[in-house]
């Protein structure tokens, strides 16, 4: 039998689900394999879609997929739902809303739990993204869980990010503004069937009208115009005008160097979180159970510092820090 | 950390009955339990079912059937998962399935079956008793 790398490779979609499994409990093989698979990404458009729990997220990926399916492209979606915080345990309910996608082979869908990651998304939605990319999807969709203010790591997972506003939430746009509204490529006011949609567009596009990075603009350079557009899945309205904007968007990261600036921050920060893993799981290794009951007491009972108790443990990994 | 992964389930509801209730107090019961479960909608087509098995590469398919279709449904869905080489996968099935019907299902390979009045406790332990442990274990 071939290897699961191969096969991944030459498009096998268990393989590629295996794949995304063994990322995802940290096989021991999973990052010797993406090793491997990592001279094969970097072709996909990364698209990432956040807001607010209700919002719409999930009815919007599909309605994208399913034109982006009308333009010939391969679609991989990553769906982030919450774990619980008490039982681990996670309902993934976002295929419900992605039914209509079924059987259709250029599309693959997987749900992730977030396992306890605060960021919106799971510790390895951007590893399973890049088996995706691996595997000749492009573009890959990662639908964040329901956010509030701060949950913005799907920024440095995608390249263009839509933030979706469902009317009816006009206080919420102002209390959200310094959060998740500044991460947008895109806003997207979903349900615009309803009562209020106008004014949320009027509300978001005074709110950009104030940026200040905006007046400030080197005239010389590409400038991305954020818009603001709406959709209604239900009357199936604005989804040729959202895809349009994506390429748009790709377009403009493409010709202003943004992508590349993008990515070098990417990747530096997976460099960084990859070594915050080994650091982190060679502390495990290091300090049993009792000693740490043992460093905490002590420090509970004010018979040491935090301080130099974590510079003792840094030390004995090797890590000398004054 | 890979010993201790969550097991992944699917929880399915094949064929045209619209009533899903037993199936979300299932879905419920096994969240609390630990497990992630994936929860697929009221009226799937067997392709459906095991394609977003295959794509969630989960370890227990269980289906929810109240119909009275299952003899008709559960070998399709059987038939599929060998079609897929799908062989590591517990599969399972619950609502109203009569007594005589039950050795035809097991013998399909579904090895649970469970209806009306089964405590939640007693699907928790079969999955956690019958999920292959090779795929719970150090993978690959």
């Amino acid at each position: 039998m071939q290897n699961i790398v191969e096969r991944l490779l030459s498009g096998d979609r268990r393989a590629l689900a295996r794949m995304v499994t063994l990322i995802e409990n940290e096989a021991p093989a999973a990052r010797r394999y993406l090793a491997e698979l990592h001279q094969h990404t970097g072709r996909a458009h990364i698209i990432g879609v956040t807001g607010a729990p209700g919002a719409g997220k999930s009815t919007l990926v599909t309605r994208l997929v399913r034109e982006l399916r009308k333009r010939e492209r391969k679609v991989g979606v990553v769906a982030v739902d919450p774990s619980s915080p008490f039982s681990g345990g996670a309902l993934l309910g976002d295929r419900i809303r992605m039914m209509e996608l079924a059987g259709d082979p250029q599309i693959f869908i997987r749900s992730m739990a977030s396992r306890g990651s605060l960021g919106g998304l799971s510790a390895s939605t951007r590893d399973a993204v890049r088996a995706m990319d691996a595997a000749g999807y492009d573009p890959i969709i990662i639908e964040t869980v329901g956010t509030g203010q701060a949950e913005v790591e799907v920024m440095r997972a995608a390249q263009t990010v839509l933030v979706v506003c469902a009317p009816g939430m006009g206080d919420e746009v102002q209390a959200i503004k310094a959060g998740i509204l500044e991460i947008a490529d895109i806003f997207v006011v979903s349900k615009a069937d309803r009562p209020g949609s106008d004014q949320t567009v009027a509300e978001l596009a005074m709110m950009l009208s104030l940026d200040p990075a905006r007046r400030q603009h080197d005239k010389t350079l590409p400038y991305w115009k954020i818009p603001v557009l709406r959709t209604s899945a239900l009357k199936d309205e604005g989804l040729v005008e959202l895809a349009d904007a994506i390429q748009q968007h790709r377009a403009y990261l493409d010709a202003s160097g943004q992508l590349a600036r993008r990515a070098h921050r990417q990747v530096r920060s997976e460099i960084e979180t990859l070594i915050f893993h080994t650091v982190a799981s060679a502390l495990q290794e290091s300090v049993s159970a009792e000693e740490w009951q043992h460093l905490v007491e002590e420090v509970t009972a004010r018979e040491r510092d935090p301080y130099s108790v974590a510079s003792e443990l840094a030390t004995r990994l090797g890590l000398s820090h004054t | 950390m890979a010993q201790n992964r969550p097991i992944r389930v699917l929880v399915a509801k094949p064929g045209l009955d619209g009533h899903d209730r037993g199936a979300k107090v299932i879905a419920r019961a096994l969240r609390d339990a630990g497990m992630e479960v994936i929860y697929t909608g009221i009226r799937q087509t067997p392709e459906m079912i095991v394609e977003a098995a295959i794509q969630e590469d989960v370890d227990a398919i269980l289906l929810s059937i109240l119909s009275g279709a299952h003899m008709a449904l559960f070998p399709r869905i059987i038939e599929l998962c060998k079609e897929n080489d799908i062989d590591d996968v517990l599969i399972a099935a619950g609502g109203i399935l009569p007594d005589e019907d039950i050795p035809a299902i097991k013998a399909l390979g579904i090895r649970g079956c469970f209806g009306p009045g089964t405590s939640t406790d007693e699907i928790i332990a079969f999955v956690r008793e019958n999920v292959q442990a090779d795929r719970l274990s150090a993978e690959v």
